[in-house]
């Protein structure tokens, strides 16, 4: 057993959101996380991968469903004394100055007048924002609004801190600055807080942060794996050591999971049966991400860290592309290396009618759905059909959010390969000039 | 010489605090007069059937307008507490909720001028033989004036409140009663301050209906602008008419320099939104308080009670964010409820259709429903003859933002004005000239009504992007199209939001329009309004109860199968985000 005392402990948690239509949606399932003093863990995780319901969970903010987070040795059944949590879009008053922002938590608590002033000082201080006290946040740049954020939370003096994305809303030098003055406090010791959990889509973030990184997968949200970073502080992002680490994060989170819950998938391309969710990635980045790898000084196999920094993506718009590339087998993933295959490179090298009718000829033969619109309204009458019909069937297999948005995807890779038309005013979708 | 140190500076601020303080005590000293004043003649007796007190000396228009004023502030401080506690409790309960808002739904379409002589009788027995009762009653018109657009856009703030913002709220522990203060009603003022200005205006339509009130053969006339205004009307007295608008005008001006321009500049930072590249509002009233020592040592320890309230108030053991239970399933309670709420209707249904239907026979209420469709037709006319009028002047205000502000205050003094005041130049000019009542005394219903039409335009045609203008002129897009393709669209959602408005307030002024005179001459149109304002006069409480309900029926059937459609459409096709 590990000495150092935990400080929360979160136990096979369960967490589903109710459906309209009765049926639940599950977003956390089978959920186990501890938190000991001194620590800082990262959750990792794509949109959607519930790692922030985790943390409103942690934060008292909504119980679950199943399963139980106990802090400090009690269940945790509403916002604990104790924890405190920074948000992603800052979440300031706009009618609160910053030193009125930072002291409501201690008014919340009946602190006493003088006391509240001194100890919101103090944190004004130590976050760097002395003599902005009697400005407005909406006088304040992103970067100084989300200092008043950190001093709010720091000023209740938490046993853990909770960052929900904090440097996701702040342009790249302002977050860098932010993150490691934070860094350099915790390391100081100047922090008044114990553990930190911190929740971000960043890879970099998180290997620069973490002393634990946990990786979120989807549907449901769970704790695909946990990795432990034991590069001293401070990191350097060029150390060959942090490279390898980040690599080894993107094969992890690109990596097909055989075990996921419908199990017969094809080897190598995931499965794209009508019922599969799908993302909406517009034509462009396909083709963006297309031409780059395939140009130099790629030539057709790139590696995923490299060309989410070139191209200024983050995980969340870059990985859904990749992956739907690879399921029209323009593309492959393989060990954290997008690899274009020949119909991939000559994509590339196409000129727009070609694309066209090479993109139209994937998207009917892999994508079930875009076959399955084309059948159908060939064989109706009129040779249309309204939205209403697909999407009904769709929320068989989904719900109906999933449902809109799969169809949103399949309406604009259909316009992109002219394969039939969609119109908005009337809702229905046709084969007439496409 | 110690004298010759102090700054020069240092003395002026002295002495315009001393000068400041004098002031202050001497407006304290009005108020407690004029006030004690009002006090006595609450109590004295109400003699039925006594002459009409109101002087048509324009030397008594300053006091009649003080005691208008102060009914409506008094009627806009009911208003105020009706918001936050109606409007909040539907927020917050479900099952409040439910039954909450479709009552302020109908409370709206309600004509209010019709309810008048319903009130007075009930305020009057409240306090047999005082004016108090009196006086009650025409506070509760105005009342029912200002008070449910206020209530719907607080309900619509704190059901918009951003969720981190409430996150924040319970995260750090803070109380239901702090929350509501510290994050709730800040993120609701601004747009409430705009109900509470537009509330004013719409009041003023109403004043003059509730101070001089007759039900029957029983006519109570309280001392105000109104029933100067009335009086005036009855003597056809054009000059007095001239005093009573200029009178309105001064209090008008008064109350937007001394109430309503501070406030706008104080909730100024309350606007949710962080970015905004036109200048924030100022007030020299707001600017003046906030720099006044005396006003901030009287403030400081106000402040501190009113934070002292944050700590003794209750605080649940648990709380969370609401909708954040896993599965908010209906139980038994829910059902109670409904059963509870469905059991009330089938009462107050068999209540109001015996009520009304004992003393008439049904072939009666058909005569309303036909006089409404006459009413429906005038308003929807009027509707688009003032689109045609106010569409094109106020995108032309509203893409010059100079005029506008001209235009602004203006358009919202004459929204201000009661019909009752053109009720001359109409009257004699149908008589003069042997015109059709019908036709030509519609125009009045649209009087007060025209202007949301022209602010909401007004408002559109500012928010469009000038990047999307200048496309038009790099683009030569140029007359009707330009209007086709640029401008109408743009203002489309804008428009809607007026035209609904401009509609259910037409239906209600046609109470007051359809029935005109002046002097010994009396103008009727054939309408619903006029059906119920006869029926007023008369005092048949079944012919006020069934014409109310079938204007309200009108109302909000074709607020839901017209307007409400309509708006969803152009706030979905057309809203430029």
């Amino acid at each position: 057993m590990d000495a150092t005392p935990q400080l929360l402990n979160v136990d096979s948690v369960r967490k589903a959101f109710s459906k309209p239509d009765g049926g639940e949606l599950l977003v956390l399932d089978d959920v186990d996380l501890t938190l000991k003093e001194g620590e800082i863990v990262g959750l990792l995780g794509r949109s959607g991968s519930g790692k922030s319901t985790l943390l409103r969970l942690i934060a008292g903010l909504s119980i679950p469903g199943a399963g139980s987070v106990t802090y400090m040795g009690n269940v945790v059944k509403g916002p604990p004394k104790g924890i405190a949590m920074v948000f992603q879009s800052f979440a300031l008053f706009p009618w609160l100055t910053v030193l009125e922002n930072v002291e409501i938590g201690l008014e919340a608590i009946g602190v006493e007048r003088t006391e509240r002033r001194r100890r919101a000082l103090e944190a004004i201080d130590l976050i760097g924002l002395d003599g902005f006290e009697s400005a407005y946040p909406r006088e304040l740049s992103g970067g100084m609004r989300q200092r008043v954020g950190f001093a709010r939370a720091l000023v209740v003096h938490p046993n853990i801190l909770l960052m929900d994305e904090p440097f996701s809303a702040l342009d790249v030098l302002t977050a860098e600055t932010l993150r490691t003055d934070f860094l350099d406090l915790w390391g100081e010791g100047q922090l008044p807080i114990k553990g930190v959990i911190i929740v971000t889509h960043n890879i970099e973030e998180a290997v620069l942060m973490c002393d634990r990184v946990l990786i979120f997968g989807s549907n449901p949200g769970r704790i695909l794996r946990e990795i432990k970073v034991t590069l001293p502080q401070p990191r350097a992002r060029l150390d060959p050591n942090f490279r390898e680490l980040v690599e080894s994060i993107y094969v992890e989170m690109t990596a097909k999971r055989t075990s996921d819950k419908s199990g017969d998938r094809p080897e190598r391309f995931p499965g794209t049966g009508i019922g599969s969710v799908l993302p909406n990635v517009s034509t462009n980045i396909f083709a963006g991400l297309l031409e780059t790898v395939d140009a130099a000084p790629y030539n057709g196999e790139a590696d995923l860290p490299v060309i989410a920094s070139s191209l200024q993506l983050e995980i969340d718009d870059l990985f859904p592309a990749a992956e739907t590339l690879q399921m029209l087998r323009f593309g492959e993933l393989i060990g954290g290396d997008f690899r274009l295959t020949p119909e991939g490179r000559r994509f590339a090298q196409a000129e727009t009618d070609d694309r066209k009718r090479l993109f139209a000829q994937h998207l009917l033969t892999y994508v079930a759905l875009a076959a399955h619109i084309k059948r159908v309204l060939d064989e109706r009458p009129g040779r249309s059909g309204p939205w209403a019909r697909f999407s009904a069937e769709l929320e068989d297999y989904m719900s109906p959010d999933d449902a809109v948005r799969t169809l949103r995807a399949v309406v604009s890779w259909g316009r992109y390969a002219e394969i039939f038309s969609y119109h908005d005013d009337t809702h229905m979708f046709s084969l007439e000039n496409p | 010489m110690t004298f010759s140190l102090i700054p020069i500076s240092a003395t002026k601020r002295r002495t315009g605090i001393l000068a400041w303080d004098l002031i202050a005590v001497l407006l304290v000293l009005a108020t407690v007069i004029f006030l004690a004043d009002v006090g006595r003649g609450l109590i004295k007796p109400l003699v039925i059937g006594a002459p009409n007190p109101i002087s048509l000396d324009p030397w008594a228009l300053p006091e009649y307008a003080a005691r208008t004023t102060l009914r409506m502030l008094i009627a806009m401080g009911c208003s105020l507490i009706f918001t936050l506690t109606y409007a909040t409790a539907a927020a917050k309960s479900r099952r409040a909720e439910a039954i909450l808002i479709p009552i302020l739904d109908i409370l709206q379409s309600v004509p209010i001028l019709g309810f008048i002589s319903v009130t007075v009788v009930f305020f009057m027995s409240l306090t047999p033989g005082h004016y108090l009762g009196a006086e009650m009653a025409a506070v509760f018109a105005i009342f029912t004036s200002q008070a449910w657009n206020m209530a719907f856009s607080f309900y619509q703030s704190l059901r918009t409140v951003p969720t981190e913002l409430t996150e924040v709220t319970y995260s750090f522990r803070l109380g239901p009663w702090m929350r509501f203060w510290k994050l709730e009603v800040p993120f609701a003022m601004p747009a409430l301050v705009w109900n509470m200005m537009m509330s004013m205006s719409g009041g003023w339509f109403f004043v003059v209906a509730s101070e001089s009130l007759s039900v029957g053969d029983t006519s109570i006339t309280l001392p105000g602008v109104g029933s100067y205004i009335a009086l005036a009307i009855a003597k056809s007295d054009l000059t007095a008419i001239g005093w009573a608008v200029l009178a309105m005008l001064a209090v008008i001006l008064i109350y937007d320099q001394l109430l309503f321009r501070p406030l706008i500049a104080w909730t100024d930072r309350f606007r949710f939104e962080q970015e905004t590249d036109i200048a924030p509002p100022t007030s020299w009233v707001l600017t003046t308080l906030h720099r006044s020592r005396l006003v901030g040592a009287v403030k400081r320890p106000l402040g501190r009670l009113w934070a002292w309230t944050y700590q003794v108030a209750p605080k649940p053991v648990r709380s969370m964010p609401p909708g954040t239970e896993t599965h908010p399933k209906k139980n038994w309670g829910d059902r109670l409820w409904t059963c509870l709420i469905a059991l009330l209707v089938v009462l107050a249904l068999w209540r109001v259709s015996s009520f009304v239907l004992s003393g008439l026979a049904l072939g009666e209420v058909v005569t309303p429903v036909l006089l409404g469709l006459i009413t429906m037709v005038r308003v929807f006319v009027l509707i688009a003859a003032a689109s045609v009028v106010w569409v094109p002047v106020g995108i032309w205000l509203g893409l010059r933002p100079k005029a506008a502000r001209v235009a602004q205050p203006i358009a919202q003094f004459m929204a201000a004005f009661p019909a009752n005041i053109l009720f001359p130049v109409v009257v004699s000019g149908i008589v003069a000239f042997n015109l059709n009542a019908d036709v030509w005394l519609s125009p009045l219903m649209i009087l007060g009504t025209q202007w949301y039409i022209l602010f909401n335009v007004i408002a559109g045609a500012s928010t469009i992007p000038s990047e999307l203008r200048d496309v038009g002129t790099s683009m030569q897009v140029r007359g009707w199209l330009w209007w086709r393709k640029i401008a109408l669209p743009a203002v489309f959602p804008f428009y809607m939001t007026g035209a609904l408005t401009a509609s259910g307030g037409s239906w209600n002024a046609s109470i007051v329009a359809e029935v005109a005179s002046w002097g010994s001459t009396t103008l009727h149109a054939h309408g619903l309004g006029s059906y119920i304002a006869e029926a007023s006069a008369a005092g048949d409480f079944r012919r006020i109860v069934l014409g109310i309900a079938v204007m309200s029926g009108f109302v909000v059937v074709l607020n839901r199968i017209i307007w409400r459609p309509l708006y969803g459409y152009a706030e979905r096709k057309y809203r430029l985000t």
